[in-house]
């Protein structure tokens, strides 16, 4: 199974964050490495997408869209922080 | 004129359930990393609410009496594979010696996924774990060593790389299930979502 | 510029050419697109006569502020949208499209990191947005691309990136088939090929990859292993389906 980056996150999270989603900078509850949602693996296409931590594979977010209706589960985010998406060279997880 | 796209073929073929599409390859659809489960380390179990815990090294599962099935299978995002063919050990076979008053299950498999299934749904001859594919091992890709095999249900519910089933006293959701997917997934009643 | 909009919009074919025997290059009037940065993608959605849809991820080549947005299509042999969208689509056609989306993987001109872009086959197209943005914005940051494709006759705008006006330099690298006369042989990118043909540690570039899931995996790994920090390197991986 090929996976992908969290930067494919962004379509499937419009309407869901007011925020670009894969600029934003979150923390992994399990192993609590701190990257941006962008460098997450993103796995389960086309049932959804399954973003997983890059170092510890914890599940970090589901979404699955399907007709009329988009579910969100971020049972893997300790938290997450919204930077100013223009300066986004500036939110990457070495701050 | 307008070039129109033609999506995927369907057939108006009896096998084939509401909104689903014939596909001759097997495509991988996964939830996560491929895990690698060597045989010498696999084992399967059932826990029940009695906190008895039956398990199964490898070679005992092997020695198990096991049956060839032939059987379609439906992927919620809408192919089947028709008449695929698998050996493996009837769920009957491994509950024979298993006492349990709950009517549901959640099976457990290497790596973490989960899914969600009823008793009734695992019995009578409707349900395996599956160690072979086309007459071969199933590649990991697929599930190997082992996965469960549903095929009268949504294909997410045959898990694969499957570890254990544990009793549950109601239809708790699994992982799919837990975002948004149907709690049964009959295709034929086409129960995708909740 | 890019600001997103919550909507799928309407994209009508307003040009092609042909990139390679496998490639076209599709540029979609899109009304009320909002502009995008080098880097972005867009969704485009399908829909059959039945009702059916697919929604597939493109990187976009265009850059900038107009309604128009081009992306460049490889036909991936077993695929169920890249032929419809290499062979079938004609002028005028329309599909839906969103976005523009995935700022992560964007490069803006005003960033100061020198930057080096690897690309793995039809993984150039969102360098191709960033060299022109590079180009225009005459910008002294350094930015350098490795661009690693089968062979000479898969290379996508392989005119734009060697035209003298061109800031970004591409060095071109060839898995299977090198061009006569060439000095190296063909074969995979190796830890060697990157040490000698990127920007080193000592720089502190940012790095974009851009390929196949493999190359990609393979490409980041030897870039630690050279010593760049993994928050330098942003990936964008395609999954071919």
């Amino acid at each position: 199974m090929n996976h992908l980056d969290g930067n494919v996150l962004a379509g499937p999270g419009m309407g869901l964050f007011a925020f670009d989603p894969t600029t934003t900078q979150c923390q992994c509850q399990s192993c609590a490495d701190i990257a941006t949602l962008g460098q997450a693996m993103v796995y389960g296409q086309p049932m959804g997408f399954v973003a997983r931590c890059r170092y510890c594979d914890n599940v970090l977010v589901v979404i699955v869209e399907h007709a009329g209706q988009k579910s969100l589960n971020m049972r893997g985010l300790r938290w997450l922080r919204v930077g100013d998406e223009a300066r986004n060279d500036r939110i990457s997880a070495g701050d | 004129m307008m070039a129109v796209f033609g999506g995927r073929r369907r057939d108006d073929n009896p096998a084939l359930p509401p909104g689903q599409y014939l596909t001759e390859s097997f495509p991988v659809l996964s939830a996560g990393p491929t895990p690698s489960i060597d045989t010498q380390d696999w084992e399967f179990f059932i826990h029940t609410e009695a906190a008895h815990t039956h398990q199964w090294t490898w070679d005992q599962f092997i020695a198990l009496p096991s049956e060839d099935i032939t059987a379609d299978i439906h992927c919620v995002t809408s192919w089947s594979k028709l008449g695929a063919g698998w050996r493996g050990v009837a769920l009957d076979t491994l509950f024979a010696g298993v006492e349990t008053g709950f009517d549901f299950v959640m099976a457990h498999s290497y790596g973490g996924y989960t899914t969600n299934l009823p008793l009734e749904d695992l019995l009578n001859g409707r349900a395996w774990i599956a160690y072979e594919y086309d007459g071969g091992e199933i590649d990991p890709e697929h599930g190997g060593p082992a996965r469960l095999l549903v095929p009268h249900l949504y294909f997410w519910k045959s898990a694969k790389w499957i570890r254990g089933l544990v009793m549950q006293s109601g239809d708790k959701p699994g992982f799919w299930e837990e975002n948004g997917y149907n709690l049964h997934g009959d295709p034929w009643r086409e129960e995708r979502y909740a | 510029m890019s600001r997103r909009t919550n909507a799928w919009l309407t994209g009508s074919l307003a040009r092609a050419h042909p990139l390679t025997a496998s490639a076209r290059s599709i540029t979609f009037a899109v009304p009320g697109w909002p502009g995008n940065d080098p880097g972005h993608h867009v969704d485009v959605r399908l829909t059959a006569p039945d009702g059916y849809q697919v929604v597939r991820s493109y990187s976009i080549a265009s850059t900038g502020t107009g309604e128009e947005i081009e992306l460049a299509i490889d036909r991936l042999p077993d695929g169920e949208v890249s032929p419809f969208l290499v062979d079938d689509l004609e002028l005028g056609d329309t599909v839906e499209l969103r976005g523009p989306l995935g700022g992560w993987f964007v490069w803006r001109p005003e960033q100061t990191q020198p930057v080096q872009l690897i690309a793995g086959g039809s993984g150039v197209v969102p360098f191709i947005a960033m060299t022109r943005a590079h180009a225009s914005a005459g910008n002294s940051i350094p930015m350098q691309l490795l661009y690693s494709l089968r062979a000479p006759c898969d290379a996508f705008f392989r005119d734009e990136l060697s035209q003298p006006s061109a800031t970004a330099p591409t060095t071109w690298h060839y898995t299977r088939t090198v061009p006569p006369g060439w000095s190296r042989s063909a074969g995979r990118l190796t830890v060697k090929d990157l040490k000698s043909e990127t920007l080193p540690p000592e720089q502190v570039p940012l790095t974009y990859i851009c390929g196949p899931t493999g190359f990609v995996e393979t490409v980041s790994r030897a870039l630690i292993s050279l010593g760049h920090a993994a928050d330098n390197i942003r990936t964008e991986r395609f999954g071919g389906i």
